[in-house]
């Protein structure tokens, strides 16, 4: 069991909450877990052929996945994915 | 050698030193370099007593004129005051007390490092820190800062960097104050609704720390005037409030190789990164393309706790003035989130990347007549900015 970090533009289709627990032995699978209990994550997350879409970056514990093994990284209970879109909110 | 000590010396009391210096007169320190070097009078010519003999004449050339010697305490002036008289100098006279009663009585020295007895005071607790020091304040007084947004993020990042007496602000921003800005922009306040808030940021800031200089540009940073306006400062402070500025400032920022601090807030969350060209990642590496405009709300839209704004922008405050001094650990290749809900603080790797258009292994290529010609930033983020 992983901790997933949601961020504030994904919390609505988590029901507010700021971290999802989900299974899965891989970063891919654990996005599953996650899709599968919040189906409106979805889109946000992936392109139309499954692949994580290029402006979500996605981290396991610190490390960005895309310099470990993709989706396909392994995941070991307690790790955290934090999913991470980028913020422009700054002066207005 | 006895009985010229003893001649009868002139001697006068600090304030009346200061009435004659004002006047314009010659004025010679009779101390040795390092004293010299800690403080002085302003205008006071070093002359050690050990080379009185050859260099007085070239520090004071007219034996005729008013001449003021001063040291520490008032002992060696007076002795060096004898010795010149002896030399055949006619007018002069030695400050009783030295630059110890000078001070005494609250009148103003130049330290070498360019520092007046009230900056002194003013910025005693930095300068009793080892790591920031004289030299550093005046690395501080020296800098030239542009704050990208008079807003959220501006707002406590001018006011830190202005108490700490970074000596030039520039304030980008083409907005006026307005009533639901006050809830977290504490440079604004609710007499100057409607001005700009270029204008009203200055005027806080001159009101804080007169050492300061805030340079406004009132409008908004595009294409045409981003180099230009860059060119000037030394470090960039990122509080943009949409993704084209923000993409704009990164691909301008590595072509001048200036350092941008980072900092963005929404909610309860913040990030915050310090982007240094060719050394670190650049903000291309961290997020490639812009979020579309579901996925990228604005505070406007979506609101933002107040003291968020607090908490990320003397973050950004606190980069900014190590970059400075060159001291510490600027967040370089690390992304800092802030979750205020739960207080915690996350902090993710973030990596250069080879195949970065802007700072990658093939950025070096461009050629020079493509330099300063940006992309549309607006369409390449695809509405995900504006809503401001």
């Amino acid at each position: 069991m992983a901790t997933v970090r949601i961020p504030p533009v994904l919390r609505p289709k988590t029901g507010g909450t700021p971290e999802v627990q989900a299974d899965g032995g891989s970063v891919g699978e654990v996005l599953q877990s996650l899709t599968a209990a919040h189906p409106g994550t979805a889109e946000q997350l992936f392109g139309e052929g499954g692949e994580l879409n290029r402006y979500v970056n996605v981290y396991l514990n610190d490390e960005d996945v895309r310099v470990l093994n993709g989706l396909e990284t392994a995941v070991k209970d307690g790790d955290t994915v934090v999913i991470l879109p980028a913020m422009a909110g700054g002066a207005a | 050698m006895a009985t010229e000590t003893r001649a009868p010396i002139e001697e006068i009391q600090p304030f009346e030193a200061q009435q004659e210096i004002d006047g314009g007169v010659v004025l010679i320190d009779t101390r040795e370099p390092h004293e010299y070097q800690e403080a002085h009078l302003e205008g006071g010519k070093l002359v050690p007593p050990g080379l009185l003999g050859d260099e007085i004449e070239a520090a004071a050339p007219d034996k005729s004129a008013r001449t003021i010697l001063y040291c520490r305490s008032g002992n060696r002036s007076a002795l060096a005051a004898a010795q010149m008289e002896a030399l055949g100098y006619t007018d002069v006279a030695s400050m009783e007390g030295g630059i110890i009663a000078w001070q005494e009585q609250g009148l103003p020295v130049v330290s070498a490092t360019g520092m007046t007895a009230e900056q002194r005071e003013r910025y005693s607790r930095h300068t009793l820190l080892p790591e920031v020091g004289p030299d550093g304040q005046v690395k501080l007084l020296n800098a030239k800062v542009l704050l990208l947004g008079a807003g959220g993020l501006g707002a406590p990042t001018a006011l830190y960097l202005a108490a700490a007496g970074v000596g030039t602000i520039g304030l980008v921003d083409d907005d006026v104050v307005d009533a639901s800005n006050l809830q977290r922009q504490v440079i604004h306040n609710t007499e100057r609704i409607g001005m700009p808030k270029t204008e009203s940021a200055r005027l806080f800031i001159e009101g804080l720390n007169p050492d300061v200089k805030v340079v406004e540009h009132n409008g908004r940073l595009d294409a045409s005037n981003i180099l230009e306006i860059m060119g000037d400062y030394d470090i960039v402070v990122d509080g943009a409030d949409n993704f084209p500025t923000r993409y704009l400032l990164n691909d301008a920022s590595v072509r001048l190789r200036k350092p941008v601090v980072s900092g963005s807030i929404l909610g309860f969350d913040g990030q915050v990164s310090t982007f240094v060209p060719y050394e670190g990642p650049c903000y291309r590496c961290l997020f490639p393309t812009p979020p579309p405009a579901e996925l990228a709300p604005s505070c406007s839209a979506n609101g933002v706790l107040g003291v968020m704004a607090g908490t990320m922008g003397t973050l950004q405050a606190n980069e900014v003035i190590k970059l400075i001094l060159g001291i510490g650990e600027p967040l370089v290749g690390r992304l800092l989130l802030y979750e205020a809900l739960g207080t915690s603080f996350t902090e993710l790797k973030v990596r250069r990347d080879p195949d970065c258009p802007i700072c990658g292994e093939h950025a070096e290529q461009i050629p020079e007549s493509e330099m300063g010609q940006f992309p549309d930033y607006d369409l390449f983020c695809a509405g995900a900015g504006g809503d401001r």
